[in-house]
């Protein structure tokens, strides 16, 4: 599909771009990374402490949640570095550079994906990772060929509804310029949310977070899946596996809210 | 068939009505009051290929609308349009992909990058073809003088030089339309010679079609052939400027260096509309009387060191046919349509 | 015994504060929006709290679970209070070298700085704690969450004691927040001091988790640094994890860090503004 493989390395030229830019004021990029390392750190210095003094959460352990945790940094840390665009999209509008956007013969999701490649998430990418690493030394996991895929399948997939969420955020500038931070209840409350497994919650707080913004398919249910432990919440085993299509799926749904927000914008005029 | 075809476009706006203070906007949540405004009300007009058409009109007079529904951004109301047999806002992709746009107060490149990279960029985006681009590049880089410019990042160009990469970033790939808005804002005298000439002759060598919309009204008289004048969203004059002028008067200015600042300037035929000094502007009706009599008749009664006749700017002229459009809605728009046929 | 001299000699201080204070009254949108998402983590934070505690007894439960869910909603409602940022406005006057305006008026710089500080630690969290206070004590019950509530304070003198410590918090926060702000004169690269400095706010002070909950063996450290007299004494007092009669310790321990900070920043800023004339700055 030549189509998709242009818009990808399109794609590539942009982030090379962007890469470029940031690289200009290194010092202050890599003091930004490392503050970000810092913050994330002291995240998790809390979550130890919490199972120092309790030793466990309705019986998960500190090594699986672990495997949650590391799961969802990298998995946020990713989207955040590609989603600049969409979440800086309030002042897009409000500056007139959407109007130039609409001007290329190129998707505007493209272009806003293009807007920036933030090398500073970098410092939550690290944290996320070294999170994972701790969760692959200290927890007894059954690697295979399948759960392996299962755990790079589900951070794509994870990236998806993550960026969903932001593109819905940023759709709603279309509407309204005003309280767009109630999103950041369902991305920075959505990962504070799915560092622990979705079995502690209430049934109603799981239900919005597996049937409305899917955060639990891409991580407690293939989490469990990896972990090969029994689902407290009573999900077949198969449940891990498929769970994740979710994501791209809910992708497909907010895109479709997005392409009614551009329509919306062009009938409307600014 | 005319390259731009414009048919009774109409473009409405609601605007949201808040009232005041706290109370007003609680009641705002129950109940939005809209003001309309028509921004475009009936616009028609058609473009031949080639052609250099000056676009003005007040603010708020539904320039930008229109050339936002032309470029396919805006959806309009009602009305027809095509350009190049597409409908702008219909075939965005393939429409977009064959037009030029320049913002005068907003670059289009990448603010830290060199201006070469945000031209590779742009071909990247355009997906022209690599022997196509190297040709377009190079010869835009000649024609606006940008070899010394290409590595330098785009925040460190002046205003003169950043607008020259604009003008070819718009043109890297190839389109048969330009459309320039305000491209000589804040530019030095030197530099807006330099991009006047340019797209005269973008126009005149390659027959790429120009839609200039612009307050500065030098510019509009050195390249235009052809002037629209908007105002309520509705067309007051289409025709060269010629006829413009012929339009709202056949006034003709008079200036005048007095030998002395003090003398009196009289003449029944000649209106005094200024004075600043020794020099005096009269004004008068070439039909009433003929310049050269009016000229005798006065340096006949004063000394005077030095006189020319000119025009009236087209500022004024163009001042007067709002003013009057705003007296008579109806009337004005009734002479555009005489001006089309014309 | 009214002191008319001092009263005129604070009299720019206060300005500036109404000033600033009213100003930033206005910005009701922002503080609108982040509301949602402060009760949003409230909420999950104390999810997690309730199921930890749960799973577990007694024995390592330092307080009761409706004093932490009290403790996280206070630190919510008190979130901008705490000295973890220093707002856009100052932050780009001081990188454009805008100090200079500063120095040009006839008032003492730090006492000016520390009412700007007041300001910006007060008004937000007026904006934000109102309806936060609403939500965490009337609403969640009415959403059958009452569990998960602000409950009301332990006693009359918790209360009283409360409101005193308050006032102590706010003391020491903006000690600290100018501390913040004169580390712009000592370096342009201050953003990477202000990322430290809000770990430690966030993790010290019990925002990021309560400080109870932490291991026993730094109980006494951390009760010792500034940061616990911002947020974490304050709202055990309220809860009763602290006794009343303790009151007077936390007054004392807030009272002198206060000091203690003041005098360090007035120190560094003297320092600080010489080395800048100095190179001419």
């Amino acid at each position: 599909m030549t189509g998709l493989g242009n818009a990808i390395a399109l794609y590539g030229r942009y982030a090379a771009a962007s890469v470029k830019s940031q690289l200009q004021y290194r010092a202050s990029a890599v003091m930004t990374a490392l503050g970000t390392l810092l913050i994330t750190a002291s995240e998790f210095v809390a979550v130890w402490a919490l199972f120092d003094r309790f030793g466990q959460i309705h019986g998960w352990r500190l090594p699986e949640i672990a495997l949650f945790y590391g799961l969802i940094s990298i998995t946020w840390a990713l989207c955040d570095a590609i989603a600049r665009g969409f979440d800086n999209f309030a002042q897009i509008v409000k500056s007139g550079e959407f109007d130039r956007i609409l001007l290329r013969p190129r998707s505007t999701v493209l272009q806003l994906l293009g807007q920036e490649l933030t090398l500073r998430r970098v410092g939550r990418l690290v944290q996320g990772a070294a999170v994972l690493g701790y969760a692959f030394a200290a927890g007894r996991i059954d690697w295979t060929p399948g759960r392996a895929v299962l755990l790079v399948g589900s951070i794509g997939c994870g990236i998806c509804v993550f960026l969903g969420i932001v593109m819905l955020q940023a759709a709603s500038a279309f509407w309204t310029v005003e309280s767009l931070e109630v999103w950041n209840s369902f991305t920075y409350g959505g990962v504070t949310m799915g560092q622990y497994p979705l079995a502690i919650y209430r049934p109603w707080f799981r239900a919005l977070f597996i049937y409305v913004f899917p955060i639990g398919c891409v991580t407690y249910f293939p989490g469990v899946a990896i972990l090969g432990r029994p689902d407290p919440l009573g999900a077949p085993p198969i449940v891990g596996w498929l769970a994740p299509l979710a994501g791209p799926v809910f992708l497909a749904g907010c895109l479709q809210i997005w392409r009614i927000g551009v329509r919306h914008y062009r009938s409307t005029g600014s | 068939m005319a390259q731009i075809v414009v048919e009774q476009l109409v473009k409405t706006y609601q605007i949201a009505e808040r009232a005041p203070g706290l109370w007003g906007a609680v009641r705002g949540l129950a109940r939005r009051r809209h003001r309309t405004v028509r921004a475009l009300d009936g616009v028609s007009f058609a473009i031949e290929r080639g052609e250099l058409v000056g676009y003005i009109g007040p603010n708020g007079a539904g320039k930008s609308t229109t050339v936002k529904a032309l470029s396919g951004i805006l959806v309009p109301d009602s009305g027809r349009c095509e350009v190049a047999g597409r409908v702008p806002w219909r075939q965005r992709l393939d429409h977009v992909a064959r037009i030029g746009v320049v913002f005068g107060q907003r670059t289009q490149l990448w603010w830290d990058l060199p201006v070469v990279e945000s031209f590779e960029l742009l071909r990247d985006i355009y997906r022209v073809p690599p022997a196509r681009f190297a040709q377009a590049r190079d010869q835009l880089i000649a024609l606006l003088d940008l070899a010394p410019l290409l590595d330098v990042p785009v925040r460190q160009l002046s205003l003169g030089q950043r607008m020259r990469c604009d003008l070819a970033a718009a043109l890297l790939h190839a389109p048969d339309i330009l459309f320039l808005d305000e491209p000589t804002i804040g530019l030095d005298a030197v530099s807006k010679l330099a991009v006047r000439d340019f797209i005269q002759r973008l126009n005149r060598d390659d027959g790429v079609t120009v839609i200039l919309t612009t307050h500065d009204m030098d510019d509009i008289e050195a390249l235009c052939t052809r002037v629209m004048v908007i105002a309520g969203g509705k067309i007051l004059s289409d025709g060269t400027l010629g006829e413009l002028r012929r339009r709202v008067s056949r006034e003709r200015w008079l200036t005048i260096d007095l030998a002395e600042a003090g003398a009196v300037i009289d003449d029944p035929a000649a209106q005094v509309i200024r004075r600043d000094g020794a020099r005096v502007w009269l004004a008068f009706d070439p039909e009433v009387v003929a310049p050269a009599e009016l000229i005798r008749r006065v340096t006949s009664r004063c000394a005077i060191r030095d006189l020319f006749v000119e025009n009236p700017p087209i500022e004024t002229v163009v001042a007067r046919l709002y003013a009057a459009h705003r007296l008579d809605p109806q009337g004005a728009a009734g002479g555009a349509a005489q001006g089309a046929a014309t | 015994m009214i002191h008319p001299g001092a009263a005129s000699r604070l009299a720019p201080y206060r300005a500036l504060f109404g000033a600033r204070f009213r100003m930033l009254l206005q910005y009701r949108a922002a503080a609108l929006g982040g509301l949602a998402t402060q009760i949003a983590f409230g909420l999950i934070l104390i999810m997690i709290y309730d199921a930890f505690y749960r799973s577990s007894t007694a024995a390592v439960q330092p307080m009761a679970f409706r004093q932490v869910a009290s403790y996280v909603w206070l630190g919510q409602a008190l979130l901008m209070m705490l000295p973890w940022n220093v707002d856009s406005e100052m932050r780009a006057m001081m990188r454009s070298g805008g100090v200079a305006y500063e120095l040009s008026r006839p008032v003492d710089l730090y006492t000016w700085w520390y009412a700007r500080a007041a300001a910006q630690r007060t008004a937000p969290v007026v904006l934000r704690a109102v309806p936060m206070l609403v939500f965490a004590m009337v609403g969640l019950p009415l959403l059958g969450l009452g569990e998960w509530r602000l409950g009301p304070p332990a006693s009359l003198a918790a209360a009283i004691g409360f409101a005193a410590a308050l006032v102590g918090a706010l003391a020491v926060a903006c000690a600290f927040s100018v501390l913040l702000y004169i580390a712009w004169i000592w370096t342009l690269a201050a953003d990477g001091i202000v990322t430290v400095a809000s770990t430690a706010v966030s993790m010290l002070s019990g925002l990021l988790i309560p400080l109870p909950l932490f291991p026993d063996w730094a109980r006494t450290a951390l009760r010792w640094l500034p940061f616990a007299g911002i947020l974490d004494q304050p709202a055990r007092i309220y809860t009763g994890h602290i006794a009343s009669g303790e009151l007077a310790a936390v007054l004392a321990r807030q009272l002198g860090w206060t000091a203690v900070l003041i005098a360090l920043g007035r120190r560094l800023l003297a320092r600080g503004l010489r080395r800048v004339v100095v190179q001419g700055g």
